[in-house]
C-alpha cells in the first residue's frame, strides 16, 4: 500500500512549467511602469536642491528653494491652483455622487450611461478649447443671444476665460472629471449588487436617495478612493488645460514649472525642479487631507446612518440634479459642435449665431500639418495602446492560470502614474534619458504615453476579463485544448468586446497626452495635442478649432470601431449581444 | 494489499481535499469499472465539484490535494487538463457563443482525426446522433435547451474521453426534458465504455442510474447506499 500513499498535489504538479515567460509580464510591467516614476523624481528631487552636473550644480544646497520662495506671484500662482483644483474635484465628485443618488436607474440615468464613451473620449484640450470658444465673451453661446437678448453689438471685456480665480479651469475640469467618476461609480455598483441593497433599504422605509447615500455609497467609497485621489491629482497639476483656460499672468503652479522647464535660460531649471517638488508636495497634501475628511465622513455618517432618518425628498430634487449634470453634458457636447462650426467657417462676424460663409478651406489649408500631426498622433497612440493591451493580457492570463488574487496594494501601484503629477516627475526622467541617449524618439514616446495609458486599459479589462466564466476555460481544456489554444480561441473572442473597448481607452489616453510628449520627444514629436495648445495662444480660431476638432474625432472614431466591430463579427451570435 | 487495477477503470486512491488548511472530503477510495455509472451526493459545500475538477486537472490552486488517481491504469497527475482525456458536462452547457453548433463540435474533435473531411464528418455524424442534422450552421443561442445540452454532450464525447464526468448536468432542464437527456446521457456513455461519474442532489439521478451511490459529507456508518460494492466507500468532512 506504501506505493500508492505518496502525498501528491495532483493539478498544479505540470501547469506552472508551461507559460513561465507568462509569470514575467507582471513584473516586467511593473518594472516599465515603476522604473521611469521613480528615476523621474529622484532626478527632479536632486536639481531642486542644486545638483545637477550637466548645468553646472555640483553641490546640494537650498537655493532653487529661496528662488522659488522669493518669487514675485508664487502666492497667488498657489491660491489659484489650489482654488481651481480643489473646485473642480469636489464638485466634480459631489455632482457625480448625488447624480447617482437620485437619478439612479431612471431615464436619464441611462441616457448618461450611453454617453459616457463618447464624453470620456473627449481629449482634455479638445474640451477646454470648445469650452472657451462657447464661454468666452465672443464665444458662441454670446452670439446666440446677441444682440438680440443683450443688446451686445461687440463682445464684452469681461474675462470670462482666463479668468483671475481660475473658475474657467475648474469648470473645465469638472466637465472632463465628471464622466470619469461616473464610469468608476458604476463600475463599483455592478460589484456591489446595489440593486438588492436598495431594495432592502426601500422596503424598510427609506426614500430612494438615503437608502442610495446609505447602503451603495458606503459599499462603493471604498473601490472609487483612488479614482478619487487621481481627479485630485490632476485637478491640482494640469498644464495643457490650465494653458488655454486658466490665467497666464501668473499662472497656476504646475503652467509655472512648466515655463522654467522650458525656458531657454537653463539655471531656472533649478527653479523648475524645487517648483516641480513643492507641486508633488501640494497634491500630496490635499490628497491627505481629503483622506482626513473621509475618516471624518466616516466618524460622523456612521452616526447618522444609524440614527435612521428615512429622508423623503420631493421631485425637485432629482429634477435639479438631473438638470445640472445635462448642464455639464450640454456643455462638453456643445464644446465640440462648436469647434465643428468653427472648423468649416470662412466668415464668421461677431454677432452672427453661424458662420455666414462656410468653406473647406481651413482643413485643406493645414492638410499637411494635419496629416503630420495626426499620423503622428495614431502611430503612437496605437502603439501605447497595443503594448498596454499585450501587456494587461498577460498579466491578467498569469493571474488566471496561477490562481492569484491581487491585492489592494498592486491597485496602489497601478494607479501611481496617476497620483503623482506629470510636472514632478517628467522632467526627471528626461534627464536621466538624455543622459543614456533615449530621449527624443519613437520608443521614448510611446513608453511615456504607455505609463499613463497602461493603468486605464487595465482598468478597463481587469473586470471583465476576471468575469469571464471560468468553465468555458475548464470545458475546453478538457475538450483537449492547450491553454494557449484556449486563450486565443476561446477567451479572447468571447472577451473581444471589452478587448475593443480597452483598445480604444488607451488610444484616447495616448491622443490626450500632452507633457509626455514634450518631455520624451525632446520637442520633436508635434501631435495634435500639442499643435493645439501651442495654437491656442495665438489668434485664429479657425485653424485652432481644425486641431482640436481632429484631436476628438480620432478617439471617437476608436470608440465607434470599438463598438460596431464586435456588433458586425458576431451579428448571428446572439448571446455574444451586450445585455443592458 | 495492492488495490484493484482495472483495464479502462477510473479509480480513486486514498483522495483527501483541503481548502485554506480546512479538510474538505476523503480520504476516498473508488473505483468505476467501464461503463459503469457511479453517483456522488452530498450536500453544496461538501466537495463534490471539486473532485470533479481534481480529476479534470482544473481544481484551483487554493486547494490542496492528496491521493492519486489512476485512468486505465496510467497516473493522471503528471498530465495537464488537456492531454487527460476526461470529458467534463456541467449545470450549464457552456456551448462558446462565438462558436456555430458545428463549430463547437469541431473544437472537441482531436487533432488525431487529420483532415477537413474526415473532421467535418466526425461533427455530421454527431449531429445525427444527437437528431440535430442540418443543425450545424445554427447560432447556438437559437437551440432549445435540450438540444443545446445534446450538444454538448455530443462536444464532449467527439474529443474521444476515457471517462466521463457529470457535474449536476440535469439540474437546469425541466422535468420532462430532464428524464430523457438523462437517458440519452447514460446510453452513450455505456455505449462507449466509459467509467462514468455523477455528482448530483437529486435522488432520482441516482436511482436512474441503478448503480453505485456514495454520500459525501455524512457519518459513513448512516450511509445506506443500496448497491455499494465492497471496494467503494466515502466519507467526508
Amino acid at each position: 500500500m506504501a506505493d500508492a500513499l505518496q502525498p501528491l498535489t495532483l493539478p498544479g504538479a505540470a501547469a506552472p512549467v508551461r507559460g513561465r515567460w507568462l509569470r514575467a509580464i507582471p513584473v516586467a510591467t511593473l518594472l516599465l511602469f515603476l522604473g521611469p516614476i521613480a528615476a523621474g523624481l529622484i532626478g527632479t528631487w536632486l536639481p531642486a536642491f542644486g545638483y545637477l552636473p550637466a548645468l553646472g550644480g555640483e553641490s546640494f544646497g537650498l537655493g532653487p528653494w529661496v528662488e522659488l520662495a522669493a518669487y514675485p506671484g508664487l502666492g497667488s500662482s498657489l491660491r489659484l491652483t489650489l482654488v481651481s483644483g480643489l473646485l473642480a474635484s469636489l464638485a466634480s465628485f459631489a455632482l457625480a455622487v448625488s447624480f447617482l443618488a437620485t437619478c439612479y436607474k431612471t431615464r436619464a440615468f441611462f441616457l448618461l450611461r450611453r454617453l459616457l464613451a463618447p464624453l470620456l473620449s473627449m481629449p482634455h484640450v479638445a474640451l477646454a478649447i470648445g469650452l472657451a470658444f462657447l464661454i468666452a465673451p465672443s464665444g458662441w453661446l454670446a452670439r446666440l443671444i446677441s444682440p438680440g437678448l443683450t443688446g451686445w453689438e461687440r463682445p464684452l471685456d469681461l474675462a470670462i476665460v482666463q479668468d483671475p480665480h481660475g473658475l474657467a479651469l475648474a469648470l473645465g475640469l469638472a466637465l472632463k472629471e465628471l464622466p470619469f467618476l461616473l464610469l468608476m461609480m458604476l463600475g463599483a455598483i455592478g460589484q456591489t449588487r446595489a440593486d438588492q441593497r436598495l431594495a432592502v433599504a426601500r422596503t424598510l422605509g427609506y426614500g430612494p436617495v438615503m437608502a442610495w447615500i446609505k447602503t451603495v455609497l458606503p459599499a462603493i467609497y471604498p473601490q472609487i478612493r483612488l479614482p478619487v485621489y487621481a481627479v485630485i491629482a490632476y485637478s491640482l497639476s494640469v498644464v495643457d488645460m490650465a494653458m488655454i483656460l486658466a490665467p497666464a499672468t501668473p499662472p497656476p503652479l504646475a503652467v509655472l514649472v512648466f515655463r522654467w522647464f522650458h525656458d531657454p535660460e537653463l539655471s531656472l531649471r533649478f527653479l523648475g525642479a524645487a517648483g516641480a517638488t513643492l507641486q508633488l508636495v501640494l497634491v500630496a497634501a490635499a490628497i491627505g487631507i481629503w483622506h482626513l475628511g473621509e475618516r471624518l465622513a466616516v466618524r460622523l455618517g456612521r452616526r447618522w446612518l444609524f440614527a435612521g432618518g428615512r429622508g423623503h425628498s420631493g421631485p425637485w430634487l432629482p429634477r435639479g440634479v438631473a438638470a445640472l449634470v445635462s448642464l455639464c453634458v450640454g456643455l462638453s457636447i456643445a464644446g465640440m459642435l462648436g469647434l465643428a462650426v468653427w472648423s468649416f467657417a470662412r466668415r464668421w462676424r461677431y454677432p452672427e449665431a453661424l458662420p455666414s460663409e462656410w468653406s473647406l478651406d481651413n482643413w485643406l489649408r493645414q492638410s499637411d500639418g494635419l496629416l503630420w500631426a495626426g499620423g503622428t498622433t495614431l502611430l503612437v497612440g496605437l502603439a501605447a495602446a497595443g503594448i498596454a493591451l499585450v501587456l494587461v493580457l498577460g498579466c491578467l492570463e498569469n493571474e488566471k492560470r496561477h490562481g492569484l488574487h491581487p491585492t489592494g496594494r498592486i491597485l496602489w501601484l497601478l494607479y501611481l502614474p496617476l497620483l503623482v503629477p506629470q510636472v514632478a516627475f517628467l522632467f526627471g526622467a528626461q534627464v536621466i534619458a538624455v543622459r543614456f541617449g533615449f530621449d527624443g524618439g519613437w520608443a521614448a514616446v510611446v513608453w511615456s504615453h504607455l505609463l499613463f495609458v497602461l493603468p486605464y486599459v487595465f482598468l478597463a479589462l481587469a473586470e471583465p476579463f476576471r468575469a469571464l466564466d471560468e468553465r468555458y476555460t475548464r470545458s475546453a481544456l478538457c475538450l483537449g485544448a492547450r491553454p494557449g489554444r484556449v486563450f486565443w480561441t476561446v477567451k479572447l473572442p468571447m472577451l473581444l468586446r471589452p478587448l475593443l473597448f480597452a483598445l480604444a481607452v488607451g488610444f484616447a489616453v495616448s491622443v490626450a497626452q500632452y507633457l509626455p510628449t514634450l518631455f520624451a520627444g525632446a520637442g520633436r514629436f508635434v501631435t495634435l495635442t500639442t499643435e493645439a495648445v501651442s495654437l491656442s495662444t495665438g489668434g485664429d480660431r479657425r485653424v485652432i478649432a481644425v486641431y482640436a476638432f481632429l484631436q476628438a474625432l480620432l478617439p471617437l472614431v476608436a470608440f465607434s470601431l470599438a463598438l460596431l466591430i464586435p456588433a458586425w463579427l458576431f451579428r448571428h451570435r446572439r448571446d455574444m449581444k451586450v445585455i443592458e | 494489499m495492492t488495490w484493484p487495477r482495472l483495464a479502462g477503470a477510473l479509480e480513486l486512491h486514498q483522495i483527501g481535499l483541503e481548502l485554506n488548511g480546512r479538510p474538505l472530503l476523503g480520504p476516498l477510495d473508488l473505483a468505476v469499472a467501464p461503463g459503469e455509472i457511479v453517483t456522488l451526493m452530498g450536500p453544496s459545500g461538501s466537495g463534490k465539484s471539486s473532485l470533479l475538477a481534481l480529476i479534470c486537472g482544473t481544481l484551483d490552486p487554493a486547494f490542496r490535494s492528496s491521493g492519486e488517481i489512476r485512468l486505465d491504469g496510467s497516473d493522471l497527475a503528471a498530465l495537464p487538463p488537456e492531454r487527460r482525456r476526461v470529458g467534463i458536462l456541467f449545470q450549464d452547457d457552456l456551448l462558446f457563443p462565438h462558436l456555430s453548433v458545428a463549430e463547437n463540435l469541431a473544437f472537441g474533435v482531436p487533432p488525431w482525426v487529420r483532415g477537413r473531411k474526415a473532421r467535418r464528418q466526425k461533427v455530421r455524424e454527431a449531429l445525427a446522433k444527437a437528431d440535430l442534422a442540418g443543425f450545424g450552421d445554427r447560432d447556438p443561442a437559437t437551440l432549445s435547451g435540450g438540444q443545446r445540452a445534446r450538444v454538448a454532450l455530443m462536444r464532449t464525447l467527439l474529443a474521444e474521453p476515457r471517462a466521463l464526468l457529470l457535474d449536476e448536468p440535469f439540474s437546469k432542464l425541466d422535468v420532462a426534458l430532464r428524464a430523457r437527456f438523462r437517458r440519452f446521457v447514460f446510453d452513450h456513455a455505456r455505449a462507449e465504455g466509459l467509467p462514468t461519474l455523477l455528482v448530483t442532489h437529486d435522488p432520482a439521478d441516482a436511482e436512474a442510474t441503478g448503480g453505485t451511490v456514495l454520500r459525501l459529507g455524512e457519518d459513513p456508518a448512516a450511509e445506506a447506499a443500496p448497491a455499494a460494492p465492497a471496494l467503494s466507500k466515502a466519507t467526508g468532512g
